[in-house]
């Protein structure tokens, strides 16, 4: 378990001050100038080095991302895009940076921002966080007034603008290259990679996307030193992770944890275990509405971090946990999983627009039962054939909700539809 | 170049293109809906899935650009099951209305359905159903076919430029839409050819007939001076649609919706039968009476009183008959310059476009005098607006100040600004001296005035001085509105020695100096001011010359006749017959053949073939088809006063320009809906 020390968030629960004079009591803001000083080439070296994996949800190596930035950029800027569209149901983490820590992330934009050449940062900002927003935007204009940011930001002769967007809406949009677009002032929809957005991104110009707690972290691992986070979690999955537990558990959280902490262990010792004990358990979606669910017999035992979710064909996602127990209709849960997707789904290309809608049409028969048996391939198969076959993930994260529902609770599945066959002969 | 390996064959390409460029290159096939060769890449039908090794996921081939050490496969289980898997998507919400659907046999859908997708339905759910949009006269919508491949977007967006259509909603509810307005743009009718499916239909040929039964006939266009390729569907001798032919140096594969949509106009108002004005009413009367009455009222006459005019939709071939006719009876008075255009012959270079359509590609600046070409030459502006997309290219307008669908630079107005120009003065003048491959474009509003020559005059001389004419490139152009006037210029269908022009024809009508006037074709010239003169009116429809006639000829529209067009680049072209004219109308040339006999001095050509032959004795460029010779920088032009007045475009109204065109009901409709009832007539009118 995460000892009190090693917390980055220490204002997670907003007891303290967000403001500028409180940030800069729990740290906030400290030696940044020294870490500008090491040079782009320096942090990206570390970041590497420190084996940090996007919090956004794919996980992918946050260093290795920044170093496909160009060297140079020619006459073109480049910029830093920190995606705080937070909408993944379940995932409610980085609206607790984005209230309770603000500086936090803004620190963490200044030091990525000059380890990528980036002239430019915008934060763009789910359109629901008003507070949010407000706050944000209160924590730049201190920064501003206090040197932090704008020319010569932080005395390091290194120019820097911040800028807050606030998106409309769109579940869509927290995709980096729909929230591009939106950025621009387009309709939201995914571009085409390649090229990728370090080549072309906002505007033409190189550009590279962070989730929030990626970049709030950064600062904090080049102050305390690449081997304490390494030290945390497991090899290729370190350092800390913030959790949200939500669903059927006596006190649901936001908590900084560990990376490879149990599932059980996590529900236990900080929601306050599962409503009715342990064995009420029925399923959890270990990492907000995307991934495939787990039944229990893989919860006892399964780690909370990125490989080890995979190798359980689930994923870390968020690390977003909701929770199920036995009282839940898992069907139901996973046929409003499918209507969101539909909802959410942009319409732009055709095996998400038209396989979401499909998915979710015949689980709402499957709900009460109200289907062939065969009808269960037939969905498996419309999930594979939206899968990977879609210009987003988004394809991907609505037939993975579902694949986890064939694979662990067909026989609940085939047991309504057998039921309701049965009644429907004895009504006639 | 790149090496890769499409499934296991070894291919070089160039770099740049992309995967599915490169394997039709090697010959595969790939289903695409969305991808379009003119189009950016929208990549969003996933059609055109192939796998690639190392890459977890399959690609989406028209938008990968290709690598060194690319391996592609395209006929893996895995690539079949993505199609299939797209199709089946595809289908699960288009309605199964074939049947009565106007796309049924030139279906994208319908063929690759058959090509890729399963042969039966696995969707027990109900379909979705769009409503109908709004959409203009030209476009009917079937909403609920829509795929969303957002092909029409891309067109309007980019290629017609203007952006009327958008997408709205998402997911399942995503729908293409103009918010219920027409669109406004004269290239409208390519959006229902790049439309895969029966989405975008012709509103015109709705329900009319169905493609197989079609003869479709290769020609050119008549109805303005570009010349752009056509297919002639035809259904007996009547026609059905008018659908675009490829050619890239002229229309590409785009037409405007006169070109389009006019067709129904060859079907009213049609001259069928001779007619002899009797008692001052027209009457019908056989050929032998129309050309007795004629040969009657014209002998004795001498060539001096009588006067001919050339219209604008005539072919060569006509003209020239016309020619040998008129100087067989001794008549100089030939006019081919309805519009009273100051333009001699001789010098080639000095009534041509010069720079070529295609050539506008390489253009880096240019100057638009007196011209609204997207009204003029609706092919000639999509091929500007590409040319400034690219980047690079200015725009300077003297004249009238017009949306042309690209950034232009206001310049001035009337021919002050060119003078001013032209000695080297003002904004016009430094945009072409940046530029290095600068062009101008003089258009009929600078050139059908009183001072015409001297702004054709002072043209040249801002060409010679910019340097717009050198080795390699002649930035000097003429943009005609009249299918018919390069080849009448080319022929020198022109007040012979001691004839007299249009002016001077009009004149001496009304004043009894010409006694008779032949009008070939020409419709929009003053008739009353033709005075007391015997009018002898050839053509195919009842307009403005039918109307004054004392005798009616009755010939053949552009679709019914073996006709050569020259087009403003002076690009020959052949117009083919399609369908045979109505009822007693004959081919033009014929008629004239045969009315020579009537004077007792028959012409010396039998057939096409030994017309042709006299055509290209006439001027040898009729023997070059479909070539762009580069013709000799000479003297033209003329020095005079200039009127100070501002110079307009001679199109008032896109969609009615020539008999044809006044006579069609869609062109009506356009009318109604883009020019005169302007920003009034929305989907909930009527």
């Amino acid at each position: 378990m995460l000892q009190d020390k090693d917390r980055i968030f220490t204002n997670l629960y907003g007891q303290d001050d967000w403001r500028l004079e409180g940030a800069r009591r729990r740290g906030v803001w400290s030696e940044i100038k020294s870490q500008v000083e090491l040079g782009r080439d320096k942090i990206i070296e570390l970041v590497k080095d420190s084996d940090l994996r996007g919090r956004g949800g794919a996980g992918f190596p946050t260093g290795l991302k920044w170093s496909f930035m160009p060297k140079h950029s020619g006459d073109r800027p480049a910029y830093l895009v920190v995606n705080a569209d937070e909408s993944e149901p379940g995932t409610c983490k980085d609206r607790e940076i984005l209230r309770n820590d603000p500086h936090r992330l803004l620190e963490g934009c200044l030091v990525a921002g000059f380890a990528m050449g980036a002239n430019a940062c915008y934060i763009y900002i789910r359109g629901e966080f008003f507070n949010e927003a407000s706050n944000v935007q209160v924590a730049i204009d201190e920064a501003y007034d206090a040197g932090l940011l704008g020319k010569n930001a932080c005395g390091t002769g290194y120019d820097y603008d911040v800028y807050l967007h606030r998106g409309a809406g769109a579940y869509i949009c927290g995709e980096e290259t729909a929230l591009l677009e939106s950025l621009e002032g387009k309709k939201g929809q995914p571009r085409l990679k390649p090229p990728f957005p370090a080549m072309v991104g906002l505007y033409g110009c190189p550009t590279t996307i962070n989730n929030v707690e990626t970049i709030a972290v950064v600062p904090e691992i080049i102050r305390r030193g690449v081997p304490w986070w390494s030290a945390l979690g497991r090899p290729k999955n370190t350092g800390t992770k913030i959790f949200s537990i939500s669903g059927h558990v006596n006190k649901p959280c936001n908590v900084e944890e560990e990376m490879g902490i149990p599932l059980k262990e996590l529900i236990d010792k900080h929601a306050g275990g599962v409503r009715g004990g342990w064995d009420n358990l029925l399923a959890v979606i270990p990492g907000g509405s995307s991934v495939p669910c787990l039944p229990k017999r893989v919860c006892d035992s399964v780690l909370m971090d990125f490989d080890s979710l995979r190798e359980v064909k689930s994923g870390l996602g968020t690390a977003a946990v909701i929770v199920m127990d036995k009282s839940t209709d898992i069907v139901a849960a996973i046929q409003r999983l499918a209507h969101f997707y539909m909802h959410e789904s942009c319409g732009q290309c055709t095996p998400c627009r038209e396989g979401t809608g499909w998915m979710w049409r015949v689980l709402t028969r499957m709900i009460e039962g109200r289907a062939d048996v065969e009808e269960i391939d037939t969905l498996l198969d419309v999930t594979y054939q939206v899968e990977g076959h879609t210009i987003c993930a988004l394809g991907d994260a609505a037939a993975w909700p579902v694949q986890g529902l064939i694979r662990h609770f067909r026989p609940e599945l085939e047991h309504r539809i057998v039921e309701y066959k049965k009644t429907a002969q004895a009504a006639e | 170049m790149a090496k890769l390996s499409i499934d296991g064959r070894e291919i070089e390409v160039e770099d740049g293109i992309t995967v599915l460029q490169a394997c039709e290159l090697a010959g595969i096939e790939i289903p695409r809906f969305c991808y379009h060769e003119r189009l950016s890449v929208a990549g969003n039908c996933r059609m055109c899935l192939v796998e690639m090794d190392r890459s977890p996921k399959p690609i989406a081939s028209c938008a990968m650009p290709v690598a060194e050490g690319m391996v592609i496969h395209t006929d893996t289980p895995g690539v079949k099951k993505a199609r299939q898997g797209v199709m089946e998507f595809l289908l699960i919400n288009h309605p199964l209305d074939c049947p009565i659907c106007d796309q049924g046999g030139e279906c994208d859908l319908q063929d690759q359905a058959m090509a890729y997708g399963f042969d039966s339905s696995r969707y027990e759910e109900n379909k979705r159903a769009v409503k109908e949009k709004y959409m203009g006269p030209l476009i009917k919508t079937i909403m609920t076919r829509c795929i969303h491949c957002t092909r029409c977007v891309r067109l309007a967006t980019e290629v017609a430029g203007v952006e009327e259509l958008g997408a709205l909603g998402r997911g399942e509810h995503l729908e293409i839409s103009t918010l219920e307005r027409a669109i406004d743009s004269e290239l409208s009718g390519n959006l229902v050819d790049v439309c895969p499916v029966g989405a975008l239909t012709s509103k015109p040929y709705a329900f009319a007939a169905r493609p197989w039964e079609l003869r479709k006939t290769p020609s050119v266009d008549a109805l303005d001076a570009v010349g752009s390729n056509v297919r002639v569907d035809c259904r007996g001798r009547e026609v059905m649609r008018v659908l675009p032919r490829l050619h890239e140096d002229i229309n590409e594969e785009w037409i405007s919706d006169k070109t389009r949509h006019a067709c129904d106009g060859l079907r009213r108002q049609r001259l069928d039968r001779p007619y002899v004005r009797r008692d001052g009413k027209l009457q019908e009367a056989s050929w032998e009476e129309a050309f007795k009455a004629i040969a009657d009222r014209l002998s004795g006459l001498s060539g001096e009183r009588i006067a001919a005019i050339a219209g604008d939709l005539c072919d060569a071939e006509s003209m020239l008959a016309l020619k040998d006719l008129m100087t067989a009876l001794g008549s100089p008075n030939l006019e081919c310059r309805q519009d009273g255009a100051r333009l001699e012959g001789g010098t080639r270079a000095g009534y041509l476009f010069n720079t070529t359509i295609a050539g506008i590609e390489r253009a880096d600046a240019a100057l638009l005098i007196g011209t609204n070409p997207r009204w003029e030459a609706a092919m000639v502006n999509a091929r500007l607006r590409k040319r400034f997309l690219m980047s690079g290219f200015r725009v300077g307008v003297i004249g009238p100040q017009v949306d042309l669908t690209y950034r232009t630079e206001y310049l001035g107005a009337g021919p002050e600004t060119l003078k001013e120009l032209a000695e080297g003065h003002g904004a016009g003048a430094e945009l072409l001296k940046q530029a290095e491959r600068p062009m101008l474009v003089l258009g009929m509003g600078a050139l059908a005035r009183p001072d015409g020559g001297a702004v054709l005059g002072l043209a040249r001389k801002a060409a010679e001085a910019f340097g717009l004419v050198k080795d390699g490139w002649n930035g000097f152009n003429v943009l005609h509105t009249a299918a018919a006037r390069v080849s009448g210029l080319d022929l020198g269908f022109l007040p012979q020695a001691g004839g007299r022009d249009l002016a001077g024809i009009l004149d001496g009508a009304g004043k009894g100096e010409i006694e008779a006037v032949f009008l070939l074709g020409a419709d929009e010239i003053d008739m009353a001011a033709l005075g007391q003169a015997f009018v002898v009116y050839q053509g195919h429809h009842g307009d403005a010359g039918a109307h004054r006639a004392d005798v009616i000829l009755p010939g053949a529209a552009y679709t019914e006749k073996n006709g050569t067009y020259v087009n403003t680049e002076g690009r020959v072209q052949l117009g083919r017959l399609a369908g045979f004219p109505p009822g007693d109308a004959r081919e033009d040339w014929t008629i004239l053949r045969a009315l020579s006999e009537a004077f007792g001095k028959p012409l010396p050509y039998n057939n096409l073939g030994e017309l042709r032959q006299h055509l290209v004795q006439a001027n040898e460029v009729f023997g070059a088809v479909d070539q762009i010779q580069q013709v000799p920088w000479g003297d033209f032009g003329a020095e005079g006063a200039l009127d100070p007045t501002p110079f307009t475009s001679p199109v008032d109204n896109f969609y009615m320009t020539d008999p044809i065109s006044r006579a069609s009901e869609t062109m009506a409709a356009c009318t109604e809906a883009f020019v005169s009832g302007r920003g009034e007539a929305t989907g909930t009118h009527g």
